[in-house]
């Protein structure tokens, strides 16, 4: 089990970790600025961290275990002179990293690979573990590439990056708002995905159309890798076909509108997520703040309470500020009014390790 | 040459010491400034090689307007001070 938690914050990095048992706050680096993500490698144990600067831009750093160091960060091809392309609001969209949404490791056949998901809608690969990266011009030059739009942000952005554990060829992107997409040539072709998914916040001729879709959260079982979660912002879906078709699941008390999601890394049927009132509140209903969990694909739900706030609690638990330690037994989240829990037993009790973080972005066992 | 200052606000984040350059436009002291701080570039401009949303120049005590192509004037006895814009309060 893993021993030691990434929390990305609005003010800084923490690094969260249980030496005699009791999880508390070992570290805290880039202390007030905004760290938006982070990516603990398996392969090689190095880790990745993304900031935001604002003024000056987005940064990625990267640690040997041995203190950060800046390393390159995903840059924009330029653009062709007279090239007009706005985005939803009507404004020139600048082909520059606006933010970094995703970070994964390639497979366990390519060391040192690294996908890189951003605003405003392109997806990088490093080989070299982030000292340069390439963009994946097939995606971003895709036609229908220009019909994403903003969703979780003002300007649309890959937010989930899915590779196959059986071909490291194959990796599943999701997109808020534009779906989810599949490459099973290394990213040099893409397709979309996601038949069956729902979208309220489109004219009726669009609902089913999987390239309205806005998916908060796209997750894919390691062990099963033909079943992928995705909460949605109309709701749950499930696909038992690697993402061709999803089936909704309703009935979720106490809602089905969130933004997080987990799979158990053996176990395909068992899900987490966080629950909020849907969508234009953005709370916890009745101020209790719970984890829903399914064992059975979807058929029940079970809300997790013990431990987590009942009264008065309006954390929101953003899209990569829910985790699952590799062997399925740890959960952790944070939120945004700067709570962190951390779960021993998939869920059952929580401990509280802080409620006066700086709002939470993410959290990623190391 | 002209003089290049930079806010004290970005040497936290990678160092930028006074320095100076040839004249010409505000693109070719930073070209020639960037050269010899690549690190820095990234900080200032975007991925387009404009300025920064929140960044600001000024060239002896004018703010440029041409943040795209960096086409303002800069003489020999200019001074150009790169500023983070007042934004978030």
């Amino acid at each position: 089990m893993s021993d030691k938690l990434f929390v990305s914050t609005r003010k800084g990095l923490f690094t969260v970790s249980r030496p005699n048992g009791k999880w508390d706050i070992e570290a805290v680096d880039f202390l007030g600025d905004n760290v938006t993500l982070t990516l603990s490698d398996p392969r090689d144990g190095c880790h990745y961290a993304a900031l935001d600067h604002g003024h000056f831009g987005v940064k990625l750093h990267r640690s040997n275990g041995k203190g950060w160091e800046e390393i390159a960060v995903p840059v924009y091809p330029p653009k062709p002179e007279g090239y007009e392309e706005n985005d939803m609001w009507g404004r020139p969209v600048n082909w520059s990293t606006a933010r970094i949404w995703a970070l994964a490791a390639g497979g366990r056949d390519e060391p040192g690979v690294i996908w890189c998901g951003t605003l405003p809608g392109g997806l990088f690969r490093s080989t070299d573990r982030g000292a340069s990266w390439e963009m994946i011009r097939s995606l971003w030059d895709h036609p229908k590439r220009k019909q994403w739009n903003g969703g979780g942000a003002d300007l649309p952005g890959i937010h989930s990056i899915c590779i196959d554990p059986r071909n490291s060829k194959r990796v599943w992107v999701a997109v808020s708002t534009g779906g989810i997409w599949l490459t099973e040539d290394a990213g040099a072709s893409w397709d979309q995905r996601g038949n069956g998914m729902r979208a309220e916040y489109v004219p009726p001729e669009l609902t089913h159309d999987p390239i309205a879709q806005d998916v908060h959260c796209l997750v894919q079982c390691p062990a099963a890798p033909h079943r992928m979660w995705v909460q949605h912002h109309n709701g749950i879906f499930v696909s038992d076909d690697e993402g061709k078709t999803f089936r909704e699941i309703t009935d979720v008390e106490p809602s089905t509108f969130g933004f997080a999601v987990v799979v158990h890394p053996r176990l395909p049927d068992t899900a987490w997520f966080v629950p909020e009132i849907k969508d234009e509140k953005r709370i916890p209903r009745e101020g209790k703040l719970v984890v829903t969990r399914t064992r059975d694909a979807g058929k029940h739900f079970e809300s997790l309470t013990k431990g987590l706030p009942q009264v008065h609690a309006y954390d929101v638990v953003y899209r990569h500020a829910l985790a699952l330690d590799a062997t399925g037994e740890r959960l952790a989240f944070g939120s945004t009014t700067g709570g962190l829990w951390v779960s021993e037993d998939q869920g059952e009790a929580w401990a509280c390790v802080s409620h006066t973080l700086p709002p939470v972005y993410a959290v990623r066992f190391a | 040459m002209a003089k290049v200052i930079f806010t004290a606000n970005i040497q936290r984040h990678v160092m930028c010491p006074q320095t100076q350059a040839s004249s010409g436009t505000v693109r070719d002291v930073l070209d020639h400034v960037f050269a010899e701080n690549p690190q820095a570039r990234g900080y200032v401009l975007d991925d387009q090689a404009g300025l920064r949303r929140h960044i600001t120049i000024f060239v002896d005590g004018k703010m440029i307007r041409d943040r795209a192509r960096l086409a303002d004037a800069v003489s020999e006895t200019s001074t150009i001070h790169v500023f983070q814009a007042l934004s978030g309060g």
